[in-house]
């Protein structure tokens, strides 16, 4: 992919829709994610937001049935453009999933496989170096580099999940719901890391948890699934005024316990 | 309608803040009574039941930093608990302006100084008045009310002044008892602020209502050089 357009979101989607089959899971979505920051994806359970999270580097496309009808622009391309290789996509716009899912290999090898396969043409250590620094797992196990990855706390191996996909150097990092396994010391920790990592790249993350993206993240998309409505985005702002002056009832409903 | 607990526990402040607001009420009346009777009696009374309304407002604190802690309130909740805060905090304030005049009464001794009681007296009913009003506003979030209550400010500066100048002229008139008369600008002072915190109340009510900071000043207050 090459940049066509003065790059201005990191994301944006125009009349969004996701389908699994003939089930519109996201209806109409229209979304610009602001560069190098952290933008929470907040809603109750079924409400699309996963959905649409997975449709920003097109992981939908493993899901059978499921397809998309609007744009999602990336650097002004629409990523559902049949001339554009999902895998590029996915190199430019990571994943870090629920639970952390590393390779049952080493803790070098977790980071350097991407690279290798890539044919990385640099120093592959000290890539390994960079990306366990930046998702501040370095101290913790570089003596250890060798050791498996599932011999890692929780917490570790979601930082590793983060910095194997560093490893590729993407542009955005998608997050579902990464803290939903941790204890609180973990996810403080992973908060943490993602403000650093986001003076360099673009976060996107879906949470259930309010109080994680009040404190996580400087913008917030809150999807719904009141009738009529469901799966579609009603609010959408600076989180510090969704948190305290939401406009929309809906949101001011599940964000202070009332739904339902 | 979930989040009963926290709804429960809000209410239970918010009657702790109405009783409150009374017992500031009754210190007020009573200081008047005291300096309109001359009565040292009932204005170390007064002057000594502040601790209530200390104690009152601190507990007020604690509630609302114990459900912050626990409840993680957020939007309409959360507005509600910060002006909590700080309503409770303007009511404690206006207890000592209470206090402050039943320590007037008990300095002003036995000595015989003719009192503008009747200015005084439309003062504190005039604040009492917007107090009352104003908490009941708070309560039912009635940003309307709120917003009109402090023009009423006006009608209470008006009356400051009047005191003042006839203050003033007492203290012309008989200059040996500039000292006591000045102890008698204090109360309209205090009654004075007490209808200036009333309408930081009302702005509270507007945050909670609609989550904007106003401040609702009126013109009069307004200095030009």
């Amino acid at each position: 992919m090459t940049n066509q357009t003065s790059k201005q979101w990191a994301i944006e989607t125009q009349d969004l829709d996701i389908f699994y089959g003939d089930f519109r899971a996201v209806k109409n979505v229209t979304l610009k994610i602001e560069p190098k920051k952290i933008t929470s994806i907040i809603g109750p359970s079924g409400c699309g937001k996963s959905t649409v999270l997975r449709s920003f580097n097109r992981m939908n496309d493993f899901i059978p049935g499921a397809h998309v009808k609007g744009e999602v622009l990336f650097q002004g391309q629409n990523i559902y453009d049949p001339r554009i290789d999902p895998v590029q996509v996915r190199q430019r716009i990571g994943m870090v999933f629920q639970k952390p899912n590393p390779f049952p290999k080493s803790i070098y090898e977790n980071i350097a496989w991407g690279a290798k396969i890539n044919g990385y043409k640099e120093s592959l250590n000290d890539l390994v170096e960079e990306c366990l620094v930046k998702s501040a797992l370095w101290d913790e196990v570089k003596d250890q580099l060798q050791k498996p990855a599932l011999s890692l706390s929780g917490g570790q191996q979601q930082r590793l999940c983060i910095a194997r996909a560093l490893a590729v150097k993407p542009e955005i990092i998608l997050m579902d719901e990464p803290c939903s396994a941790l204890d609180p010391i973990a996810t403080l920790k992973i908060e943490d890391l993602m403000r650093e990592l986001s003076n360099q790249y673009t976060i996107i993350i879906v949470t259930h948890n309010m109080q994680q993206a009040g404190r996580a993240s400087d913008f917030t998309a809150y999807f719904t699934m009141d009738t009529d409505r469901a799966g579609s985005m009603i609010e959408y702002g600076v989180t510090s005024q969704v948190f305290t002056n939401p406009t929309n009832k809906s949101t001011e409903d599940y964000i202070s316990g009332r739904f339902g | 309608m979930s989040r009963e607990n926290l709804m429960l526990h809000i209410h239970q402040i918010q009657d702790e803040m109405l009783v409150m607001g009374s017992l500031v009420e009754q210190a007020t009346i009573q200081s008047i009574e005291s300096l309109k009777k001359r009565d040292k009696k009932l204005a170390v009374e007064v002057y000594n039941a502040d601790r209530k309304i200390n104690e009152k407002r601190y507990a007020i604190e604690n509630s609302v930093l114990i459900l912050i802690a626990t409840q993680q309130p957020l939007a309409h909740d959360l507005r509600l608990l910060a002006a909590l805060l700080e309503v409770s905090a303007e009511i404690e304030r206006m207890g000592d302006y209470a206090k402050g005049i039943a320590k007037v009464v008990v300095n002003l001794g036995d000595f015989e100084i003719p009192v503008p009681i009747k200015e005084i007296e439309q003062m504190a009913n005039m604040a009492l008045s917007m107090l009352h009003r104003a908490l009941g506003a708070f309560i039912i979030e009635d940003a309307a009310t709120a917003k009109s209550i402090p023009a009423e400010d006006d009608k209470v500066d008006e009356l400051y002044n009047k005191v003042q100048h006839q203050i003033v002229d007492l203290m012309i008139e008989k200059p040996h008892i500039i000292d006591h008369a000045n102890l008698l600008m204090w109360v309209a002072h205090n009654l004075e602020r007490m209808a200036d915190r009333v309408s930081n109340i009302c702005e509270r009510t507007i945050f909670v209502t609609t989550g904007e900071l106003l401040e609702i000043e009126s013109k009069k207050k307004e200095i030009k050089l």
